[in-house]
């Protein structure tokens, strides 16, 4: 919860943010699939993480207008979730598995190496939006410990030269 | 009961698993698919089909290793409601990744076993939940979907029958409790991921009220097997009472961590010596999970086990995900349960108070041992505190986080005290990062060749108990 935004930045009225007729179409799509509207709102909120490059208080009136539920029940929801991209949230954001498979094989060196490299604790973001760290649970790929998630890629058995690649070669 | 032979056991989920192309229509069509199914649905009856899965003994493959048949035969016939089919591919206790391989290498066997099930159960609309970060396993999923569409697999009049079955791949966000089945059916529906209380089961009120068969992607991947080589075949690999293949997955300090498919019943020591090849720079055993991050922690002289339902339960443990995480001798238990603690603390959903006030307290607990502020009582309290939490809640979310933290504190009593006398002098040391080559998903048998050069023969060594602690797992 390190970068929720501030209770200030929430009262401020929210630029009006609206879906693409791309993004309408595969939300007409999504109804098709699901009895109710509201069960469409965990992928609604994927699309609106693509469509607005992030989720924040904007983005969440949008898509509680589109889903016709209140905006701080979408809020709720949102906010129960770790995955989603949040406006706050840097260009790549680092998602370093701490959880104990990983823990075994010294995902705290990743996260000490990255922390360093990067001037940041983990849960924060660098001042030029480019990175995020976060710490996460276990990310399901514990045989190629240690391993993190670089938005939706994943980067396994890592070392820390392979680490300084990656990085590195980042676009 | 003698131990079945992995040895000269031929692989049934993941045969197909490490070649190339194994997750199109194309290669799956090509070595038998969707043959089980057909021959389920055009062969015989529903009521027949969930005779076959109850006589074949199969269980459930998520973590309770309930009986498939049985819960089958739960869903109220004749209900004018729809009837859901949901598959669990959630997987996110710690130390398990096996349903990744099947999702990744085989997405059209999940397909296919999706079938067999909602025609059993009567249902037409199906869902699989699979975890936002599996982003890969998403595409691969979709992907699969739209290819049984376009060939006829998925839609109206399958097989020529007047059955029909829409499936819709739905993708979570970054939340543990999503994989308990009411959670799950909570994230589905739109909601925050929150754990109904039970009764009413999900067979007979589930997703948007209506009876739901909620199944892990192994056990719906084990349904053709059963229907084309029948209910004996089935029960006559492993132990009777629960038999089968099974995806065991093991990671910590081995040399060759992975999924390796196994009959039900092989040695557990057998399991980390010889297919994860022994423990890692020559090092002995101390402790091993061998259920998932929520099961009892095994120690070094227990580990002389058959890898089956019941005799883990006999052993006070569980075989549970089947993610066996092996802890060398030089592992700090006081850091692995603080980090397991933490894991709990965090994903609580925080809506029974014995859960979201006892998480938290262990945490904190275990983390002033850790940091050397720790009293002698302090052991005391946290059994007392597990004590309270077992049994007393919505979900078991509460009990997966007593079971560890008791039996850590029972069988490795002695290295708590140690750290509490030593209080803030005790030395620590962090695990360095493990260098070698990049395997990608599990130790599926390609993989089992390349691995690393030490074999560590540790059979009788793993027996013998491993020395004090060194080792910290935290910053
Ligand atoms: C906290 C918690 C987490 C769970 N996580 C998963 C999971 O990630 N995947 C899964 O298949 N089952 C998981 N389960 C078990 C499910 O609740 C359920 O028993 C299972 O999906 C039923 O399928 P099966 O009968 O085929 O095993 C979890 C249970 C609990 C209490
Ligand atoms: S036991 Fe814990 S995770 Fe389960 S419903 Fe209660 S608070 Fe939520
Ligand atoms: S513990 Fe890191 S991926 Fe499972």
């Amino acid at each position: 919860m390190a970068n929720v935004t501030s209770a200030k930045k929430a009262q401020e009225p929210a630029k009006r943010l609206e879906f693409s007729p791309q993004a309408r179409e595969k939300i007409a799509w999504l109804y098709t699939r699901y009895p109710t509207r509201q069960a469409a709102l965990l992928p609604v909120l994927r699309i609106a993480e693509r469509e607005f490059g992030g989720i924040g208080p904007a983005a969440i009136e949008c898509v509680a207008r589109e889903l016709e539920i209140s905006p701080g029940y979408v809020w709720g929801v949102f906010t129960f979730y770790t995955h989603y991209r949040r406006e706050t949230d840097g260009k790549y954001i680092l998602q370093v598995c701490s959880t104990l498979s990983c823990a075994l094989r010294g995902c705290q060196e990743i996260v000490r190496h990255l922390s360093g490299k990067l001037g940041i604790q983990p849960g924060e973001t660098t001042p030029d939006r480019r990175f995020t760290l976060k710490k996460v649970e276990c990310l399901g790929s514990c045989d190629t410990a240690p391993v993190m998630q670089i938005n939706d890629d994943y980067h396994e058995n890592l070392t820390l030269e392979k680490l300084d690649q990656i990085i590195d070669r980042l676009p | 009961m003698p131990y079945a032979d992995y040895k000269t056991f031929e692989k049934v989920l993941t045969r197909h698993a490490d070649q190339p192309g194994s997750h199109t229509l194309d290669f799956y069509l090509g070595h038998g698919g969707y043959e089980g199914a057909r021959k389920a649905v055009t062969q015989h009856t529903p009521d027949q089909i969930i005779d076959i899965v109850k006589a074949s003994n199969l269980r459930g493959r998520g973590g309770a290793g309930f009986p498939c048949g049985l819960k089958w035969s739960f869903v109220p016939k004749g209900s004018a409601k729809p009837k859901y089919l949901v598959v669990n591919a959630d997987e996110s206790e710690p130390g398990t990744f096996k349903d990744r391989v099947l999702i990744e290498r085989d997405p059209h066997a999940i397909i296919e076993g999706m079938l067999i099930a909602a025609y059993a159960n009567g249902a037409r609309i199906s869902y699989i939940y699979i975890r936002g970060e599996f982003v890969k396993g998403y595409c691969r999923l979709v992907e699969a979907v739209k290819e049984a569409y376009q060939k006829g697999f998925l839609g109206q009049k399958i097989f020529g029958a007047d059955f029909s079955l829409e499936v819709t791949v739905h993708r979570g966000a970054g939340a543990y409790i999503c994989g308990e089945e009411t959670g799950l059916l909570s994230s589905l529906e739109g909601q925050r991921g929150l754990p109904k209380i039970k009764p009413p089961f999900p067979a007979v009120e589930g997703l948007f009220r209506c009876p739901t068969v909620v199944n892990n992607v192994e056990t719906i991947a084990n349904l053709q097997h059963i229907i084309l080589r029948g209910a004996d075949w089935y029960r006559s690999i492993g132990p009777e009472k629960g038999p089968g293949p099974k995806l065991l997955c093991v990671s910590g300090h081995v040399n060759r961590p992975g999924t390796y498919e196994v009959p039900l019943g092989i040695n557990l020591l057998d399991l980390i010596d010889d297919l994860a090849g022994g423990i890692w720079k020559g090092r002995k055993v101390k402790a091993v999970i061998p259920g998932g991050s929520s099961a009892k922690v095994l120690a070094a002289h227990e580990l002389n086990l058959s890898m089956d339902f019941d005799t883990l339960a006999a052993a006070g443990t569980m075989l549970g995900s089947g993610g066996v995480i092996v802890m060398d001798e030089t592992t700090d238990m006081v850091s692995a349960l603080y980090n397991l603690m933490r894991f709990y603390h965090h994903e609580s959903c925080g809506q029974c108070t014995p859960c979201r006030e006892g998480t938290g307290w262990l945490e904190k607990i275990v983390g002033r041992i850790y940091h050397g502020r720790g009293r002698m009582e302090d052991l005391d309290l946290l059994l007392n505190i597990c004590d309270q939490m077992v049994g007393k809640t919505i979900c078991v979310l509460a009990d997966a986080a007593a079971f560890p933290c008791e039996s850590i504190v029972k069988k490795f009593r002695p290295e708590f005290e140690e750290m509490i006398r030593k209080g803030k002098g005790h030395e620590r040391r962090v695990f360095p990062v493990a260098g070698g080559p990049l395997i990608q998903i599990g130790a599926l048998s390609r993989h089992n060749q390349e691995r690393r050069e030490e074999q560590h023969p540790m059979k009788e060594s793993a027996l013998k108990r491993a020395p004090a602690p060194v080792g910290g797992l935290h910053d």
